[in-house]
């Protein structure tokens, strides 16, 4: 019991990252009808400028934690989500009127760019970072085993959830929300009542960029190791995830990303740790064949 | 009146120039600008703000100079657009003339003066992937199915073969067959379940399937070797000659029964001309394939998949054998690949393999043959020869697949002929 | 007027909803072989939702579809879309063209006998190998092929793309792409949207030959009065899904319930 109660405080943790990166997946989805391949590749930058915004506050000699988290959250969304602009203003945009697969090759093209763009500027090596934040409440101590909630997850949970308010807010009650789900709804009428749909188009990358640089920024604490090559499997769950709780749905793409925290770190630590990336591929093929509109999605009708 | 325009003009692309400059700083500024370094016992960080401040003016310049081209595009007449159509006509009356030479070279080519082991050995390689990159086309160029992880049938084909050899120690001929079966079983069993699926689907599920058989084959150690992979693998043998300097008891090998000098030289030549025979009947399978009803019904799915349903296609069947045709040659090279090399690990098929056979495909010009030729020649080909650039590769790899979506999506070579004619 | 022709088509009670919203609502009607039936009604009155559940595309909510031919008789309502097309022979052709763009305009004809050709080619294990009788069967269906692009005026664009005939072309060959599979019920979707006046005449005269001499069935849904009134021999009005008058044309043109629907109806 006690550890299957470690096990869910692991899973939540994970699962709010992989929310926060599903939600990108979901929105561009939802607006552009197209899968961002290199969305992961986005998390992976965040998670860089992360460090490397750590390790300069480190050089400039500050230290005064709260401090060092809130201008890395800061300068990690701002920098990333400028990523996100120009991925898609280079990439996706000339392709709008373009066939099917075009924007999908386009964006495994830009995909492995970044990659290796990445590890031509920082190296292949793996970075370790110093644990910043160290500790933790001990929920359950019965002698052999000890239930810990650390500081470091009581901080993951709370940014996630400050975060997600925050975008919900902007989505759901602002001008700026309201043009972009009218986008994501007909595009071509949104254009017709006046809003600039490019515009918005480009908001829906960097809010998607914003919240994956908040997941690698985390990430890096969580794990405190980064490469250049995390984003393609910390992608492929985090589409899992979009997919599970319904692609397009925002609500659905955070509940997805805990299922899918939830069932990777019980799958470790019931079954196998080796194949515990088996484990969200499965789900993934699954949800697809035999619920396709995932748990909170809306079931689309094929128009002819 | 003109002159104020054109000032206006010019001021407009000033402001373009420097916001892009002012973007590229905040890109650059942190990434290039300071570099993550090990330094005992913590990371620590080197500046290099020369980086950032190059790359500025590059961006700047490089902004000023492709608005300034753009200009010249919309005044002159569509310059580029005159180069584009040249490279395309490559695929119509020189067409025949490209594909003598292409097949004499390769036929003539062990026998050329400049050609020694290096070269041949590239060849070989560069045959390999040609032949790839048809057996992808069937799926992605002429069925319109983005299979991100093709590579996953080349691990099956290849493993295959190593497993038969390693068990129950089976010639490479015995196996060939079967490993492009069990390739192709592995397509059926993946594609049946998400064929159904919308495109963007079919190519992340794809993706996750690369990878999963990656997993399984370095984490189920007792059977496959994990990651120590499987070494010894059989050579394959001329009718049964074999390629050795002395032949077990008893039989012949290649040298003693031509009666000419040993030379290791002829396993290598003879292993070019495999490949060149493989990719060759490769090749003569889809092009057949495609003037018969399954290739007019892969391509009009490919155009549009609700007309196909309305005419009587059955899609799910339709992909299907598309998936599992392109498997089974993924497989046949995969265990030629096996064979050719003597060891195989989970190294050998990751991600970046699938990514290199697509960008053949994709710059090739999907669905063309020839393409796919000239693409592998140069991604592959000239690679290999600036082995120092290495790493810059995979990079230019990604950035030409997305400038040649902008730039030409139907890929270097699109021309496509009609399958049959009524007027010839 | 009385049929003599065969019954080939009874839609009973067909009902179908989308999230709750009926779009089609109990909605019987027959058509006939060797007849054209036009189904009219202003936009939103669910004349493509009809057709959609016709041909599979949709799976009705609720009422039955039976497509009698010759001594068979196929249960539509339970049938897949492709299996339609395949096996009970409707045609169908759709409001926004769908050709196979790049693919040349015979081709486009080719594919439509896609099933004959498969079982002639073995499988594509026959084909092949060349076999003979694929041959065969390939020729024929290039001479249907061209049989009916002489009709349509087609023929000298054979070898190019679909994509590059000029609108009124690609509807026309949308609609040969349809008899090519050599159909008993061919159902056209607004086939004179967007025609000039002289090519909707000729669209008349082409589903005119067509009803005179091949045994099939039209049902025809369209917008265009002039194209309605002239060749149907048989209207059936929906409007907010629902059936609201049936007959031949001169009784339609003066149903007060069909002014109605058209013109709104007077507080």
């Amino acid at each position: 019991m006690e550890y299957f109660i470690q096990q869910l405080i692991n899973g939540l943790t994970l699962g709010a990252i992989y929310g926060l990166i599903a939600i990108g997946y979901s929105m561009v989805y939802g607006i552009i009808g197209m899968i961002n391949f290199a969305h992961g590749e986005i998390f992976m930058i965040g998670a860089f400028i992360s460090l490397i915004v750590v390790l300069l506050l480190n050089s400039f000699g500050l230290s005064w934690l709260p401090a060092v988290l809130i201008i890395v959250l800061v300068m990690a969304m701002v920098f990333t989500s400028l990523y996100g602009l120009a991925i898609e203003r280079i990439a996706y945009r000339p392709l709008r009127k373009s066939f099917r697969l075009a924007p999908l090759i386009s964006a495994i093209g830009m995909s492995i760019f970044l990659q290796n763009y990445m590890q031509l500027l920082q190296g292949a090596r793996v970075k370790p970072l110093q644990p910043m934040i160290t500790g933790g409440f001990t929920l359950i101590d019965d002698g052999d085993y000890t239930v810990v909630l650390s500081f470091l997850q009581i901080i993951i949970i709370i940014t996630t959830t400050i975060i997600v308010i925050l975008f919900s807010f902007i989505i759901y009650k602002t001008q700026l929300g309201r043009e972009q789900r009218a986008c994501a709804q007909d595009r071509v009428m949104a254009e017709l009542v006046g809003i600039n749909v490019d515009t918005t188009i480009s908001v829906t990358f960097i809010i998607g960029a914003a919240l994956a640089s908040v997941a690698g920024f985390l990430y890096l604490l969580y794990y405190g190791v980064v490469d250049f090559f995390i984003g393609f499997l910390v992608g492929i769950k985090a589409f899992t995830a979009a997919v599970l709780g319904g692609i397009g749905s925002l609500p659905g793409a955070l509940l997805g990303g805990l299922l899918i925290g939830l069932i990777e770190v019980f799958w470790s630590a019931y079954f196998s740790i080796e194949y515990k990336d088996v484990a969200a591929f499965s789900i993934l093929v699954l949800v697809l064949i035999f619920r396709p509109t995932g748990l909170l999605g809306r079931p689309e009708i094929e128009k002819v | 009146m003109i002159q104020r325009q054109k000032q206006n003009n010019f001021n407009k692309e000033l402001k373009d120039a420097l916001l892009t400059a002012l973007i590229t700083f905040a890109l650059t500024v942190l990434l290039f600008g300071v570099r993550t370094v090990q330094q005992p016992g913590k990371l620590g960080i080197e500046t290099r703000w020369s980086w950032v401040i190059l790359s500025v003016i590059a961006a700047f310049f490089g902004r000023l100079f492709f608005v300034f081209c753009t200009g010249l595009i919309n005044n002159k007449g569509s310059y580029f657009q005159g180069v584009a159509d040249n490279i395309t006509k490559i695929g119509g009356t020189v067409k025949i003339l490209t594909t003598v030479i292409l097949v004499l070279t390769a036929i003539l080519l062990p026998l050329l003066p400049f050609s020694d082991r290096y070269v041949i050995d590239i060849a070989t390689l560069v045959l390999t992937y040609i032949m790839l990159g048809w057996g992808l086309n069937i799926v992605v160029g002429l069925a319109g199915l983005l299979d991100l992880g093709y590579v996953a049938f080349y691990a099956v084909g290849s493993y295959s073969f190593a497993l038969l050899a390693h068990y129950h120690d089976l010639s490479f001929w015995v196996c060939l067959p079967f490993a492009g079966l069990f390739a192709a079983m592995f397509g059926v069993i993946l594609g049946f379940p998400v064929l159904r699926l919308r495109g963007d689907y079919l190519a992340i599920v794809t993706l996750g399937f690369g990878e999963i058989i990656r997993v399984i084959l370095l984490n189920w150690y007792q059977f496959t070797g994990g990651p120590d992979g499987i070494s010894g693998i059989p050579r394959p043998a001329f009718f049964g000659l074999e390629f050795k300097r002395i032949p077990p008891e008893g039989t012949a090998s290649f040298h003693t029964f031509f009666s000419i000098e040993y030379s290791s030289l002829h396993r290598i030549i003879f292993l070019y001309y495999l490949i060149l025979l493989m990719a060759f009947i490769t090749n003569l399978f889809v092009i057949r394939l495609r003037k018969l009803p399954i290739g007019r019904a892969w391509e009009a799915l490919r155009e549009d998949e609700t007309a196909c349903r309305s005419i009587g296609i059955n899609p799910t069947n339709t992909k299907l054998t598309a998936f599992a045709l392109g498997a089974m040659f993924a497989g046949f090279a995969g265990s030629f690949f096996a064979s050719r090399q003597g060891f195989i690990s989970p190294e050998s098929f990751t991600f970046t393999e699938s990514a290199i056979i697509l960008a053949i495909v994709v710059l090739g010009g999907m669905g063309s043959q020839i393409g796919v030729v000239i693409a592998s020649i140069v991604l592959i080909g000239a690679t290999e020869f600036f082995r120092e650039l290495e790493e810059f590769r995979m990079l230019v790899f990604g950035a030409l697949m997305v400038a040649i979506m902008i730039w030409k999506p139907k890929g270097l070579i699109s021309h496509r002929a009609p399958t049959v004619r009524l007027h010839t | 007027m009385a049929n003599t022709e065969p019954l080939l088509l009874k839609v009973d009670r067909l009902s179908m909803a989308f999230s709750g919203l009926l779009a089609v609502d109990d909605v019987s009607f027959n058509a006939y072989n060797k007849n054209i039936t036009a189904i009219i009604g202003p936009n939103g009155a669910g004349k493509t939702t009809v057709f959609n559940c016709l041909t599979g595309f949709y799976r009705p909510l609720s009422g039955i579809m039976l497509l009698y031919h010759g001594e068979k008789r196929f249960d539509l309502q339970r049938m897949k879309d492709f299996r339609i097309a395949q096996k009970a022979k409707v045609a169908r052709t759709f409001q926004n063209i769908r050709l196979f763009p790049n693919m040349s305009v015979l081709e486009n004809l080719v594919v439509a006998q896609h099933n004959a050709l498969m079982r002639a080619s073995w499988f594509t294990v026959g084909g092949l190998m060349g076999f003979r009788s694929y041959k065969n069967k390939e020729k024929e269906v290039i001479e249907l092929a061209k049989y009916w692009l002489t009709r349509t005026d087609l023929v000298e664009y054979a070898d190019l793309p679909a994509g590059n005939l000029s609108y009124g072309a690609q509807r026309k060959l949308e609609i040969t792409r349809a008899m090519c599979m050599e159909p008993v019920l061919l159902c056209l979707d607004e086939p004179a949207a967007g025609l000039n006046p002289a090519e909707s005449s000729d669209l008349c005269e082409l589903l005119l030959f067509i009803k005179e001499n091949h045994r099939v069935g039209i049902l025809l849904i369209e917008h265009d009065m002039s194209v309605v009134m002239g060749i149907s021999d048989y209207i059936v009005v929906l409007d907010y899904g629902k059936k609201i008058a049936e007959g031949p044309p001169e009784s339609i043109r003066e149903n007060p319930a069909v002014i109605a629907a058209y013109l709104g109806e007077e507080e």
